[in-house]
This record gives structure tokens, C-alpha cells and sequence, in this order.
């Protein structure tokens, strides 16, 4: 039997490596994609107090800590038995949308875009930001880090900082909005809309018009069908600051709305021993290994999840774009709702949807009246026991579950993070793909391996790699001092 | 990328949480100054380098290896030993490779407490078996391996020689952009570099030099969870009985938690001369509780002593948040494996 | 709690020069005895202590450390010794989370007329260690005593396919 190793993976979040094995034939009988790491949270978080959570958990991820700190914060509110004041949801969710904004965006053009947008197995020398960009033009390049810069300066007047925010309090946030943050922030949020438009029209113009990415896109290598999960609101539109979790089923059909608290009646973790990451999967239909189809247990929480689980979008121009979305790729409605697109690269184009909600939610939130407001906290009157708070973390549904003494001081913890979700996906989709790809007689390339991460990257951009270089014909000027201050270089191209 | 004379940069995360990686992208414009200088060798956030590909690189072929997340298993230590020995410069970047930061506030619980968590106990959990990840296992197709997951995390520098360490969780991108430029002088120019063992990056005095709450004397009769009061703006939060662990903290970061009422938490790390940050912390903070005089009772002085510090929860999590590697004890003493150090 | 009568603690005493000094000479100049575990690391205060000195104490090997100081409202600096007590307490309730158990720790205020005094309390806390057996802070942390780590083997267990 051979064996192939590919490690470590690379352009995401985390560790992980893939050992593929071929029959002796060469066809392949089994892919392993194995984590190999685990920090565990979940046990050194106990002894810690609960409202130290949303700053111990934001370290979970460098990259969504945004998304930590939210579902932490939530789950305080429900542990402290707390309702925080009406403008201290809207703060939250719209420094939630800022982070949407900057999450979603780099994901497309530096991560899931290289692969997509330049094809899987182009050079790999070529085969990052830079690539796109060549192809795409360096003005883009420029409206990449601009976005980022913006967004994560948003993260930091609201949060704190720009990594690892620290203003989420049960029932309040410490600090609130002034008149002047919240007119800098209203002309952010209409930028990120231009923004998000022009991303959409870049995917028409460079995927949707290539053939060969639309076969790539419609093909049976990158398809399953699994139930969806996302979490949606009281319209059945996608929301992901809160409202109920909802799953469909690989038809269509719904098969549960919960709320956040009744999570662990729905969902359970499997585990294996050749890995630290565990498989959730439904409780209800249990789990059958890593398959396919209606019987199985396996369930996928991303951005295609979202807008599969849900109804639609809350704002006008995401909603236009939802239904462009499902129109092109051949869905059609029945009952009302579309059926699911099952095709698990269409997950890049169904970010895009959502930064674009992202970012008309953001306006909508940043001219509410009530934004300024400085009455952000409610006070704490009762104690603490047990609590849950879930959200959308840009990789999937995110819940937190703490349980205290009557001090608050955290007994256990469990935690059920975005990616987790999809990990038997993820699984599936790999061996998939290189079931697909590797065949006897195959000759094994650099390209082949990498189209094989391609089932795992559109996945889980869990990893911000903003802009790695822009070539062409920007006008910087850059002064390097030493220690001591003084200039020992100086660097410009194309100043005049 | 081909041999061209351009310095050679790498950047791994062993144990880590990917804000590293996030702090360097976001000197913003900048990094097209990283991207003119150097090529990249290693940096499997952003590259697809393998690990295969270091392994054949000849000994110091990597000029500067910014290496950030703890050690808390086996192949964090081989990838730091590995670097090690590819790199000239080897960067403990962040608190995690600089003093075990978030992950190592595992060392005040146990390996066998963390699975059983993990693997075994939690209300989710389906596993009747009580399966729990292997080092080695057998599958019908061969062995497969993961790495072995250390009781006790390390910091970089309890396993390879570290050159210089660059603190902060993650470090703010103004000071990463200074050292930066630092470095590109030394390498292109031959500028000197600071000492081999500095903390760069950060400054020589305690966070409470930058932060702009107003201080007056310090005499707390108690203090309060950050949720059980509204901090007056304007004001030294330890003062009002929020803990803040800026005084014995360096800065660097700006003070930015504080400025949003929110105290410090120490992740720059100690001051130069400190051994155990948290040791310091806890001094400076207990000399400024106010109990009121001695009034000649010995016991009920005391008491009220005890009463004080009574409101402050998880000292041990609380004043080595960020610096438990690096701290004197290390880890809590776990005699029968019940993970919460607590004596019988 | 081994009751193991061949085990000798090994305590560190911090004393402050001007009371709790005395008291121990005052026990030799008298001929009292007590055990010899403890060893007497002299400072001007016990406000001079550094919670780091009993953490470095203790991880260098010592299995209990005694503080002792002038009684509250004798301090020869008049208020340093609250400062001790504050800290001492504080201390002692992390050590707990470190898995050091409270008695390892003590703070005893004797003034410099306390030889007899402070003989008993020595006498007592070294039973009380020699119950709760040796600390020996370098095997938690290091098997060999050089290197910070300590690691538990893998547990191989027989899983079925």
C-alpha cells in the first residue's frame, strides 16, 4: 500500500496534515485528515471566573476572536440571568458586522481566492495574493488592505483592540458608542457595502464567466449532500449576532430549530483516536460514519450552510444577491424556499452574499437612533449557575456553555467552535476529491496534492493572510530607521 | 522561490491561536516592505512550504524565523528544534513562545484532567467507549500518528535558544513594524542589532506610564468583579478596586484595556529584573490594600485582611494570566490526576 | 498524610532582624530546644519579603517556609509588617491553586522577647510538615532537577479498530 502525506496543510488557520492511502492498484482506499493539535480550553477555563471568558476564549482564535468574545459575552448573559440594554445588542452586533466585514473579505482574496480564482494547480509560487492580484489588478490589492484597516479599526473603537477585543461584560459592554465613532463608523459601513458589491461582480467576471471554474464549481468531486446548519431570526433570515438555530436536511426540508440552550439534545461529539478534534453530529439520526445523505448524522455549519438553512437575507441587496445565487447554480423553490445547493465550492460565492449583508446591516445598525446611547450595562442582580450563548463565527455555528459556583467561578466548560462542525465534512470532502482525482496510473503532482487541500480550504477560512505583496505600479515610499532612529534606508517605487 | 539574495524569512505557530499572524498583517501597508525585502521560506499560514521542504534546507538558511505559540506537545518541540537549527535568528514572537500565555494556564490542571474533559465528560460527548486520541494507531490501512500532548506547556525558550523575544498578546503592530525595521537595517545595511536574550518591541516601564487614567494614592478596601461596578471614566481602575495588572506589566501596547475600563491583564509580561511576574503582581497589589488601623487586636485584623483579599477570585489564574510558563513553580502539583490542584 | 518518622522537612525561615531574629537567639542563648529543619535566611523586615523568595524556596527544594515578624504595631519601621500579613494571606491562597497545601506556608509574629514562643511554633510546624511529607518541588516540575517539564508516559490503551 502507498502512502501520501501532505504537511502541514497550509493557507488556514491550525495545524492538520492528510495521509492518503492507495490500493495496490493506485486507486485510493482511505484519506485520514488529521489534527494534531488540541490547547485544551475547556478544561484549564475551569477555576477561571466566567466574566474572564470572553478574553481567555478570544485566544482560541487569533483570527475570529471577535467571534469567541461574542458567544462568550452571550453566554454570561445567560449565566448572570441578564438581559443587556436594547443599544448594547446593537453595539454588539454591529462591531459583529465590522468583523464580518474584514473576516469575509480576506478569506475570498487571500485564502480561499489563490486556488479559485487562479485554479488549483497553477504554481505555487504564483498560487497566493499575489497571483490574484496579477490577475485581478493592484488596485484591488489596495482596496484589500484598506478594508481590513478600516474594519479592524472599528474592532478596535468599539472592542478595545484590534486582536483580541476586551469590552464584552454580562448584560453590558464597557464602553459606548460617542456621535463622533458613530459617524466614522456610517461612513465605513457604506464603503464595505461599495465594496462587497464590487466582490460580487468580481466573482461573475472572474469565476462565474470561466467555464472551467464553473464546471469545477458544479462538479461531483466538490459535492455532497449533508443537512446545514445556521442560525437564523424570527423571519427565518440569516443572523449572526442571534435568534434560533436551525437545520435542514439534504432535501430541504426543515428538521429542527432550537435555541441555543437545548443544544446538547441535538447535537453530540464523536471521537476517534487518531485525531484531537472530535465530529459532532445530529443526535437524531446518529452517526453512520463519514457518508452522505439523508440518514447520516454529518451536518456542515459555513456560509453555504447559512444561506441553505435559512429563508433568506434580512437587507435588500443580499437578498438580490441570494437569489442570483440559487437561481444560477439551478435551485428551484418548493414550499417556498429554495433547495439547498449542495456544491461545496459555491461556499467562496455564498461568503460573498453575507459580507454583503454584513455590511448593509452594518449602515443599518451605525444610523439607528439609539446607537449613542450611554447607558450600555444592566445591573447584575442575581447569581450566576449555568449558561449558554451561541453565534455565527464566520466558520460556522459557535456555541459556548459555562457552568459556575455561586461565585462565579467556572465549574466546566464546553465548547462547540465553527470549524468543529465540519470536521467529518471536511473529511469527506477530502477523501472525495482525491478519490476523484487519484486513480490508477495517476502521476502524483505538487498540484494534484494542493487541488486535494482545496476541499479543505473552502471550508475553513479560519486564517487572515490579508495581503502578502502587491507588484505593479503602487506609489509607496517607505523610510527604514535602526534602533537608534536614525534613517538607514530609504525605499520608494514610482514616486515621481 | 529561487536562490536571489534575498533574506530569508520564516514565521510558525507551534501551540498558537493565529493572532501572530493577524498582528504582522496588520502593519498594513508596511508589510510590502517585509514582502520587498525578504522571501518567504516558511510560513504555512500563507505558503504552501512544507515541512519536508525545511528539513532540506542547509543549517541557517533562514535569516529571521518568527516563531510564535507555546509548546504544549511534541511537535511543537520538534518544529521549534528544527527551526532552531535552520535560523539565524530565532524570535520568540508573542507571549506564547515568550512566556506560555493563554495555553500554558493548562499547567494548573493535568494532561489526564484534559482528556477526560475533553474526551469523556463533557455534556456533548458520545463516547461510550471512552476513546481518547493515541500517539500511535492502527488503522486497516497503517499507522497513523499524532503528536504526544505534554502534561506541563513550555515556553520557546524551555527548549531551543531563543535571540530575542518580542512580547505582547498579540504584539501591537506599531512596535512588530519597529522591530521590522530593525531588522531589515541590520540585514541590509549592517546596522547593529540589541543584545542577543532582549525584549524588543515594548518599552522599560510599566503600562501605567501610558495609560491616561488619572492616578492618585492607592488604598483599596476591597475589590469588585469588572461586572459588579461601573468604573468612573477618567480614573485609575485599580484605584476603584478593579484588578489591573499594569503596574507590574511593561508596556508597549498603548494601554489600550484600560483606556476601555477594562483592567490589564499582564500580556506584555515583566519588567526587566522581575523573575515571576506574578509574584510582583501580587505584592505591589496586596501592599495597597486599606483595612483601616490596627486597632490592637491581632485576629480581628486579620480577619479583615482575609475579608479583602477574599474579593479577588483565582489569583493564580489572575496574576500569571499570561505568564505561567515563566513563572517560578511552572505548574500546579497534581498528585492523583484530578487536574484542579487542589490539596486533599 | 504519611506519618514517615524518617523524613527530616526541610524548612526556610525568613526572620526579620529586629524581633523575630532576637526571639531565635534568645531560644539559643536559653538552651531551649527545638528542631534544627528550619534555616534562618535573615531580613531587615519582614516587609522585605518577596512573595518570590517563598516560591523560589520552594522550588529549590525546601519542603515548608516559616516568615516571622514584629508583632502589628511593633514594626521597627512602624508599618511594613502589614504589608506581610497582606501579602502572606494572598500568597497562601494561590499556593493553594498550585496544589501547596495551606500549612506548608506560615507567618508567625514573635517579638524579640519570644525565645520560648517561637521554639514551640517551630516545634510545631515541623511535625505538621513531617505529616504532610516532602514537597519536593523539583520532581513536580522536573524529573532529572534540570529540566522544567514533567511528562506522564502516554496511556496506550487497547482500542478497537
Amino acid at each position: 500500500m502507498t502512502r501520501i502525506t501532505i504537511d502541514p496543510i497550509t493557507r488556514l488557520e491550525g495545524h492538520g496534515k492528510i495521509e492518503i492511502f492507495l490500493d495496490d492498484v493506485g486507486n485510493v482506499k482511505n484519506t485520514y485528515l488529521q489534527i494534531p493539535e488540541l490547547r485544551g480550553f475547556e478544561q484549564f477555563s475551569v477555576g477561571r471566573p466566567a466574566e474572564e471568558m470572553p478574553r481567555i476564549t478570544n485566544r482560541i482564535c487569533g483570527v475570529c476572536p471577535e467571534a469567541h468574545h461574542m458567544a462568550a459575552t452571550k453566554a454570561l448573559d445567560n449565566l448572570f440571568h441578564v438581559e443587556p440594554p436594547s443599544v448594547t445588542k446593537k453595539i454588539r452586533e454591529l462591531f459583529y458586522e465590522a468583523f464580518y466585514c474584514t473576516d469575509h473579505t480576506v478569506h475570498f482574496y487571500a485564502l480561499g481566492g489563490p486556488d479559485f480564482v487562479l485554479g488549483p494547480d497553477s504554481p505555487p509560487a504564483e498560487r497566493n495574493i499575489l497571483g490574484v492580484i496579477h490577475k485581478v489588478g493592484v488596485e484591488i490589492g489596495k482596496e484589500v488592505i484598506a478594508c481590513r484597516q478600516r474594519n479592524h479599526h472599528v474592532i478596535k473603537m468599539l472592542g478595545g483592540r484590534g486582536i483580541h477585543p476586551v469590552a464584552g461584560l454580562p448584560g453590558g459592554w464597557s464602553k459606548s458608542m460617542s456621535e463622533e465613532e458613530r459617524q466614522e463608523i456610517e461612513e465605513i459601513a457604506r464603503k464595505n457595502i461599495v465594496f462587497a458589491l464590487f466582490s460580487l461582480s468580481l466573482f461573475d467576471d472572474v469565476v462565474l464567466a470561466n467555464q472551467a471554474y464553473v464546471d469545477l464549481i458544479l462538479s461531483d468531486a466538490f459535492t455532497h449532500q449533508t443537512y446545514y446548519m445556521g442560525t437564523v431570526d424570527e423571519n427565518n433570515l440569516v443572523n449572526f449576532y442571534d435568534g434560533k438555530i436551525r437545520v435542514t436536511d439534504p432535501e430541504g426540508k426543515e428538521f429542527i430549530k432550537y435555541d441555543a440552550k437545548d443544544y446538547a439534545t441535538h447535537i453530540a461529539e464523536h471521537v476517534e483516536p487518531w485525531t484531537y478534534l472530535k465530529f459532532p453530529y445530529l443526535k437524531a439520526v446518529g452517526w453512520k460514519g463519514f457518508v452522505d445523505g439523508m440518514e447520516s448524522g454529518v451536518y456542515c455549519a459555513t456560509p453555504l450552510s447559512r444561506l441553505n438553512a435559512s429563508d433568506g437575507m434580512a437587507t435588500p441587496k443580499a437578498q438580490e444577491a441570494f437569489e442570483k445565487f440559487y437561481e444560477t447554480l439551478g435551485s428551484t423553490k418548493t414550499n417556498g424556499r429554495y433547495k439547498p445547493v449542495h456544491h461545496r465550492l459555491a461556499t467562496h460565492w455564498a461568503r460573498l452574499v453575507e459580507l454583503l449583508y454584513a455590511a448593509e446591516r452594518m449602515l443599518e445598525l451605525a444610523i439607528d437612533p439609539e446607537i449613542t446611547n450611554p447607558n450600555v450595562r444592566t445591573p447584575i442582580t442575581e447569581k450566576p449557575d449555568e449558561g449558554i450563548g451561541s453565534v455565527e463565527a464566520p466558520r460556522g455555528t459557535l456555541t459556548h456553555h459555562y457552568k459556575t459556583d455561586e461565585n462565579g467561578i467556572l465549574t466546566h466548560v464546553n465548547l462547540i467552535v465553527g470549524t468543529t462542525n465540519n470536521y467529518a465534512p471536511i473529511n469527506m470532502s477530502v477523501k472525495k476529491a482525491a478519490e476523484g482525482l487519484i486513480k490508477q496510473g495517476t502521476v502524483i503532482t505538487e498540484g494534484l496534492l494542493n487541488t486535494i487541500e482545496m476541499a479543505f480550504r473552502n471550508y475553513d477560512p479560519c486564517m487572515s493572510c490579508a495581503t502578502h505583496s502587491l507588484p505593479g505600479q503602487m506609489p509607496l515610499e517607505v523610510v527604514i530607521r535602526d534602533a537608534d532612529g536614525n534613517q538607514v534606508k530609504k525605499l520608494s517605487q514610482y514616486i515621481e | 522561490m529561487t536562490e536571489n539574495g534575498k533574506p530569508k524569512l520564516a514565521m510558525y505557530w507551534a501551540a498558537a491561536c493565529g493572532g501572530c499572524e493577524i498582528s504582522i498583517l496588520n502593519i498594513h501597508e508596511n508589510i510590502l516592505v517585509v514582502d520587498e525585502v525578504f522571501d518567504v521560506a516558511f510560513f504555512p499560514c500563507i505558503a504552501d512550504f512544507k515541512t519536508k521542504d525545511v528539513i532540506g534546507y542547509p543549517d541557517g538558511y533562514i535569516d529571521v524565523c518568527l516563531f510564535n505559540g507555546a509548546i504544549r506537545n511534541s511537535e511543537n518541540e520538534e518544529m521549534a528544534k528544527l527551526l532552531r537549527q535552520k535560523s539565524k535568528i530565532m524570535v520568540a514572537y508573542g507571549s506564547c513562545a515568550y512566556e506560555g500565555c493563554i495555553p500554558a494556564l493548562s499547567n494548573l490542571t493535568s494532561k489526564d484532567a484534559t482528556f477526560n474533559a475533553v474526551y469523556k465528560e463533557n455534556p456533548s460527548i458520545d463516547n461510550p467507549g471512552g476513546v481518547i486520541p493515541q500517539t500511535e494507531f492502527k488503522v486497516p490501512e497503517g499507522i497513523l500518528e499524532i503528536p504526544v500532548f505534554y502534561n506541563t506547556v513550555k515556553s520557546l525558550d524551555q527548549v531551543v535558544e531563543v535571540d530575542y523575544y518580542l512580547p505582547g498578546c498579540p504584539p501591537e503592530p506599531p512596535q512588530i513594524w519597529a522591530v521590522l525595521q530593525v531588522v531589515v537595517a541590520a540585514l541590509l545595511e549592517g546596522a547593529p542589532l540589541p543584545p542577543k536574550g532582549s525584549i524588543v518591541g515594548a518599552t522599560n516601564v510599566a503600562v501605567c506610564e501610558e495609560c491616561d487614567l488619572k492616578k492618585d494614592e492607592k488604598k483599596i478596601t476591597r475589590f469588585y468583579r469588572p461586572y459588579e461596578i461601573t468604573p468612573e471614566p477618567g480614573i485609575c481602575l485599580l484605584e476603584q478596586g478593579l484588578v489591573c495588572v499594569g503596574p507590574a506589566t511593561r508596556g508597549g501596547c498603548g494601554a489600550l484595556c484600560p483606556q476601555v475600563g477594562m483592567g490589564c491583564r499582564g500580556c506584555y509580561g515583566p519588567l526587566d529584573g522581575v523573575e515571576d511576574q506574578g509574584a510582583k503582581m501580587m505584592s505591589a497589589i496586596a501592599s495597597v490594600i486599606d483595612v483601616g488601623d490596627y486597632e490592637g487586636n491581632e485576629e480581628k485584623y486579620e480577619e479583615k485582611v482575609q475579608a479583602a483579599i477574599d474579593t479577588i477570585p483565582d489569583p493564580a489564574g489572575t496574576f500569571y494570566r499570561f505568564s505561567m510558563a515563566h513563572s517560578l513553580l511552572k505548574r500546579a502539583r497534581v498528585d492523583n490526576g484530578n487536574g484542579k490542584g487542589e490539596t486533599e | 498524610m504519611a506519618n514517615n518518622t524518617e523524613f527530616e522537612p526541610l524548612i526556610i525561615g525568613f526572620t526579620c532582624n529586629w524581633c523575630s531574629y532576637r526571639a531565635a537567639d534568645l531560644a539559643g542563648m536559653s538552651r531551649i530546644k527545638y528542631p534544627p529543619n528550619v534555616r534562618l535566611i535573615r531580613l531587615m523586615c519582614s516587609g522585605r519579603l518577596d512573595p518570590s523568595f517563598v516560591l523560589k524556596a520552594l522550588k529549590g527544594g525546601a519542603d515548608a517556609v516559616l516568615i516571622t515578624g514584629c508583632h502589628p504595631g511593633e514594626c521597627h519601621y512602624l508599618e511594613q509588617n502589614y504589608k506581610t500579613l497582606k501579602r502572606y494571606i494572598l500568597l497562601k491562597r494561590m499556593l493553594e491553586q498550585f496544589g501547596v497545601e495551606p500549612n506548608r506556608v506560615k507567618l508567625v509574629w514573635a517579638s524579640a522577647a519570644e525565645g520560648v514562643q517561637l521554639a514551640d511554633e517551630i516545634t510545631k510546624m515541623v511535625e505538621e510538615v513531617r505529616d504532610l511529607g516532602p514537597l519536593n518541588w523539583p520532581a513536580v516540575v522536573s524529573p532529572n532537577g534540570d529540566h522544567p517539564i514533567a511528562e506522564t508516559e502516554p496511556v496506550v490503551e487497547e482500542v478497537q479498530a
